[in-house]
């Protein structure tokens, strides 16, 4: 009894099939996907009622700002230099924009603490010390400024521009636009008021907000092209159901 | 053909299990200490549950910042206002010594305070930043009596749980909870960077809610009803603003 019992879980660890990425890495990578799209469009909305960014903790059409994006603005006391005003849209954009912050924070809370703890970070994303040598990472670059196809054994591993690409987004890119979201919430800031003051103000909080979004869109259309690159449909196959085609050696 | 354990299946039937009621309890507690905002229906009902529910346990007593006389905006905006009226330009060249505050709804005296009235009352200050959802924003020193005050003196009774308010301009009404009705730096103001409250600015009345987006801080406040059902007013959503479809919380 027992030992059919050992004979038929080794029969069926052999069944399962060897998984490029986890289940929760799948669902995680998918769910931030959604969350991310929702917050760019929605966020992109509310730029438009006010589509001027300052510096300090205020600003106003009568103040000067660091900078304006030359678009027209669904409010009409912004001066624009359009003569139209284009239709508001703030009220559904602000709720999508907070309830798939909502969703990308619970999300990565949970890809973060598992990754921590299932060695997913460790394993996958450190890159090997050797790998940081000023010598490879010159290598590694000048092999994808020549948009070389990835190598078969590559399906199956991170390069280590990748790896430190991810770790950045992961670590300092995405808890960098969550905190600059958090400083500028009027409730937020009065429990912890080194949120904003650390940022040097709340204005300062959204032109960072801003700028961190435009660096995240950077990585997202980056890693879709190397995706291309790299095969798409395998690519986006193995983050879907988790199958790869096995390098030869495996098989 | 998918192959399910026994033990499998019974785990994932006991976390199942464990997970729905768990919602089912936490949905109950969120209900009895009131975390639930009047708008928590519809698609975008999570998210500003989770919002209004995470704020109100974590900043429930905290205190919007306040900053020095150097950091008051030499330059503050006054947001567009529709057209207020004959009535309204009528109370402005009176200097709007016809202005009233009605009080009524769950409270032991109702009243009708004037605008000399409310200035004899205690006085509160503070130096806040007011930001608009837009995302625009200035600094300024706010005086005026604290809504608390108001609301001890008509006698609130113990029931009420949420302060309705209403503006001069028609169809434009707020409310909000007891954690920031009774808030200290909750005030009726009448007075903006120590000077008479411009009509542009909200004057004769604004209500200033210091921790929330600056469309609940309505202006031209006339009337205040204090209740236990926040269902009865308006569409039910809380305000005037989830009709338009903004949130009824504006912690954000």
């Amino acid at each position: 009894m027992h030992n059919l019992r050992a004979i038929g879980r080794t029969a069926q660890m052999a069944e399962t099939p060897h998984l490029r990425h986890s289940g929760l890495v799948r669902i995680t990578h998918w769910l931030i996907t959604a969350a991310f799209l929702a917050l760019l469009v929605s966020g992109l909305e509310i730029v438009v009622s006010h589509p001027r960014f300052y510096w300090g903790e205020t600003g106003n059409v009568n103040t000067t700002p660091l900078f304006k994006i030359p678009i027209p603005s669904s409010r009409n006391l912004v001066p624009t230099g359009y003569g139209y005003v284009l239709p508001d849209q703030n009220g559904w954009s602000r709720y999508l924009h907070f309830q798939s912050a909502w969703v990308l924070v619970l999300t990565a809370l949970l890809y973060g603490f598992a990754g921590l703890f299932n060695g997913h970070f460790r394993r996958n994303l450190l890159p090997a010390v050797s790998d940081v040598s000023p010598k490879r990472l010159v290598s590694s670059i000048v092999e994808h400024l020549r948009l070389k196809r990835p190598s078969a054994e590559e399906a199956w591993s991170y390069n280590v521009l990748q790896r430190l690409a991810y770790l950045l987004v992961i670590f300092i890119l995405f808890p960098l636009i969550i905190w600059t979201g958090l400083a500028m919430s009027p409730s937020f800031v009065s429990a912890v008021p080194a949120a904003v003051n650390i940022l040097g103000g709340q204005q300062s909080a959204r032109t960072l907000h801003f700028f961190l979004t435009w660096a995240l869109v950077l990585f997202l259309l980056v890693h879709v092209f190397m995706v291309f690159l790299s095969g798409f449909r395998s690519r986006v196959r193995a983050m879907i159901t988790g199958r790869a085609a096995e390098p030869l050696e495996r098989v | 053909m998918i192959k399910l354990s026994r033990r499998k299946l019974l785990t994932t039937g006991i976390a199942t299990a464990a997970g729905a009621s768990g919602l089912v309890v936490a949905a109950k507690l969120a209900k009895r200490y009131g975390l639930i905002p009047p708008d928590s229906g519809g698609i975008y009902g999570p998210g500003e549950t989770l919002t209004y529910a995470a704020q109100r346990l974590l900043t429930r007593h905290s205190l919007a910042r306040e900053f020095s006389r150097s950091q008051i905006s030499a330059k503050p905006f006054a947001n567009e206002v529709a057209p207020l009226g004959d009535e309204f330009e009528r109370h402005k060249q009176k200097a709007f010594a016809g202005w009233r505050l009605a009080v009524d709804g769950l409270v032991a005296r109702p009243a009708s305070f004037s605008l000399a009235e409310l200035k004899s009352f205690p006085r509160s200050s503070h130096i806040t930043m007011i930001q608009c959802e837009e995302g625009w924003s200035y600094i300024a020193e706010w005086t005026g009596v604290p809504l608390s005050h108001v609301l001890e003196r008509v006698g609130a009774l113990p029931q009420v749980r949420y302060v309705v308010y209403r503006s001069f301009q028609p169809d434009w009404w707020e409310s909000i909870d007891m954690a920031d009705a009774l808030h200290p730096q909750t005030l009726l103001t009448y007075e903006i960077n120590g000077g008479e409250l411009p009509v542009g600015f909200g004057g004769p009345l604004r209500m200033r809610i210091s921790r929330q987006l600056g469309y609940k801080s309505l202006k031209y406040v006339t009337q205040l009803t204090l209740t236990d059902n926040i269902r009865k007013f308006g569409k039910g959503l809380g305000s005037a603003e989830p009709e338009g479809g903004y949130a009824w919380y504006a912690g954000a």
